[in-house]
């Protein structure tokens, strides 16, 4: 079990946790949505500017555990600078891997393999998919044009 | 063999008084679970607010039901179908003496807390509650006694009211005379918290309630397995509450009523063993208790039910409440010893039971508890069936230890040393 839980608190994670990427919130963004994880009572404001078709800044704000801060600053960190298909074709893989299907992660994104010690604690999967849900959701809003404020529940 | 006697033999503190405690050490022989090793740890088990677990006695009577006894009952005429009316019958009566002495068909089984509580709200409620009136509520209530009075309010449009706390974690009974009112039809409070430990005034409480013409519904769920409860002294209306967390088995709950109210109430369920005349056009309805006890029961885990209740009775329910009120003192004085650690709701032994809530300033409860089961420590974390609560606390989440009777201070000093190692292990 000890090796259970240092494979889900690595380094990597809890080094995220103590000190959260993006963690402060933007002057201007084109883009807000909130995360809530209704089990656990974690939730997360994110806010991101666009600038044409690039992610140009992003603040993810999480009240939570280790393990949904952790994850909000690896996506703070991973999708600054990225377009909006490529943020969201990310999302969507950090999604898969946390499902426990086989992806190939990106040298550049090395910190997500991290994420995969969660999934020995089945409860524990909804928290690392709380930011990742919250931004493919903002980010849909966005491309169908409703840019307002949005609240996503993760459910899955 | 251990026995009663040496479980309940005083203890003799290191001043040399003696001191009404219970033998942990003999008690956790009886509890076969306890023996168990989560994660290469001896189990130390500190959630028993939201099950306890079972002594041998109770496993064993499981056991010797389906083996001796099991039949379906009071129907059938055979010597089976007679045995095992008769024990589930005996428990009844033993529920009846267990708090305080009333009259067994005043005993209503249910699946547990929650679906007394739902009783009541959907059949006395359906009939006495109208556009206007109040009901008042806690705002300590578990989601069980909060969700079907917000639900009946609005159906009816009554107003629901409730008796606010202080920032101690008790009631704040100062202005309880304009929440109890005229228009108050039913004042609905837990007996104990299951967040802060709190024992609520419920004798008080009646007495407001009865002074206005309105009735008294207690939660027992966290009071009747830690302490003596008499419903007749309290002159509570309705007191509900589960086996499970009194040492008996999970799907059996208690619903208790007055007589005069009971008998006037229309029943819940509908079907079989509940009915007296059946007519494709009119139905009459059993006497009590069975007016309320539609189908056929969880009866084996009615039978073993009677054991869990000896079992306490053994021990006695003031040493249990002694024990505990020790137990208690010293967890909330030891984990006052932890930085920045904050206990939720009365901060002394006194006035409140073994439930405690803490929080850490640095650690979500989620990550408390996935490290203290990685030694082995069971406590719950989260919201606690308590959302509107924990909003009035300004927490999101709280981890809860809970103590019993198999609980001593070395199950308290392996969480502190656990807690303490936690937070050298995630760096705050």
């Amino acid at each position: 079990m000890n090796e259970q839980l240092d494979d889900m608190y690595r380094e990597v994670i809890l080094d995220h946790y103590r000190a959260p990427r993006g963690s402060v919130p933007l002057q201007m963004f084109d883009i807000t949505n909130d995360g809530r994880n209704p089990s656990c009572g974690d939730e997360l404001e994110m806010q991101v500017k666009v600038n044409g078709n690039t992610v140009e800044d992003i603040h993810v704000g999480c009240k939570g555990c280790a393990i949904s801060i952790a994850s909000g600053s690896m996506l703070a960190e991973i999708v600054k600078g990225k377009s909006i298909e490529e943020a969201k074709r990310i999302a969507q893989l950090v999604r898969s891997l946390l499902k426990g299907e086989e992806v190939d992660i990106p040298d550049d994104m090395e910190d997500i393999d991290a994420l995969q010690g969660v999934k020995q604690f089945p409860v524990r999967i909804k928290c690392a998919l709380l930011a990742w849900v919250t931004l493919i959701q903002g980010l849909d809003n966005y491309e169908n044009g409703h840019a307002a404020q949005g609240t996503t529940a993760t459910t899955e | 063999m251990q026995t009663n006697t040496q479980k309940n033999q005083a203890v003799t503190k290191k001043d040399g008084t003696p001191e009404c405690r219970l033998d942990h050490a003999v008690i956790r022989e009886d509890f076969p679970i306890l023996k168990t090793e989560v994660n290469g740890h001896p189990l130390v088990y500190l959630d028993s607010a939201a099950t306890s677990q079972k002594p041998r006695v109770v496993i064993n009577a499981i056991l010797e039901y389906y083996r001796k006894k099991n039949a379906n009952i009071h129907r059938g005429l055979h010597f089976l179908a007679e045995e095992a009316t008769a024990a589930y019958e005996k428990t009844r009566q033993h529920v009846a003496r267990f708090i305080g002495g009333v009259d067994p068909s005043q005993i209503i089984f249910t699946r547990g807390t929650t679906e007394g509580i739902n009783l009541v709200a959907y059949t006395w409620g359906e009939e006495n509650i109208k556009e206007g009136d109040e009901i008042v509520i806690t705002e300590m209530e578990h989601h069980a006694n909060l969700v079907p009075w917000v639900m009946l309010a609005k159906k009816k449009n009554a107003v629901l009211k409730r008796i606010p706390i202080t920032f101690c974690g008790h009631l704040d009974m100062s202005n309880i005379d304009e929440i109890i009112t005229e228009k108050t039809k039913i004042v609905c409070a837990t007996h104990m918290s299951n967040v802060l430990g709190t024992i609520n005034p419920i004798g008080e409480l009646a007495e407001k309630a009865h002074a206005v013409g309105a009735l008294l519904l207690a939660d027992g769920a966290q009071s009747v397995p830690h302490m003596a409860v008499d419903v007749k002294e309290l002159d509570a209306d309705f007191y509900t509450f589960s086996s499970h967390k009194m040492l008996g088995p999970t799907g059996v709950g208690i619903l208790y009523g007055k007589r005069e109210i009971l008998e006037a109430m229309p029943p819940f369920n509908m079907g079989g063993e509940m009915i007296d005349q059946v007519y494709f056009d009119k139905v009459t309805w059993a006497e009590l208790p069975h007016k309320f006890e539609a189908g056929t029961p969880d009866i084996a885990d009615v039978v073993a039910f009677d054991a869990a209740l000896t079992y306490l009775e053994e021990l006695g329910m003031d040493r249990v409440r002694d024990h505990e009120h020790y137990l208690t003192d010293y967890t909330i004085k030891r984990l006052g010893e932890l930085p920045g650690l904050e206990i939720q709701g009365p901060q002394e032994a006194e006035g409140r039971g073994g439930a405690i809530s803490f929080t850490d300033p640095d650690l979500h409860p989620h990550d408390i508890s996935t490290f203290l089961d990685s030694k082995g420590i069971a406590i719950r974390a989260g919201h606690h069936c308590a959302q509107p609560l924990l909003r009035i606390l300004g927490k999101v989440a709280t981890a809860r230890a809970s103590l019993y009777v198999y609980n001593d201070e070395s199950d308290v000093d392996r969480l502190v040393q656990a807690l303490t190692d936690m937070r050298r292990y995630f760096g705050v």
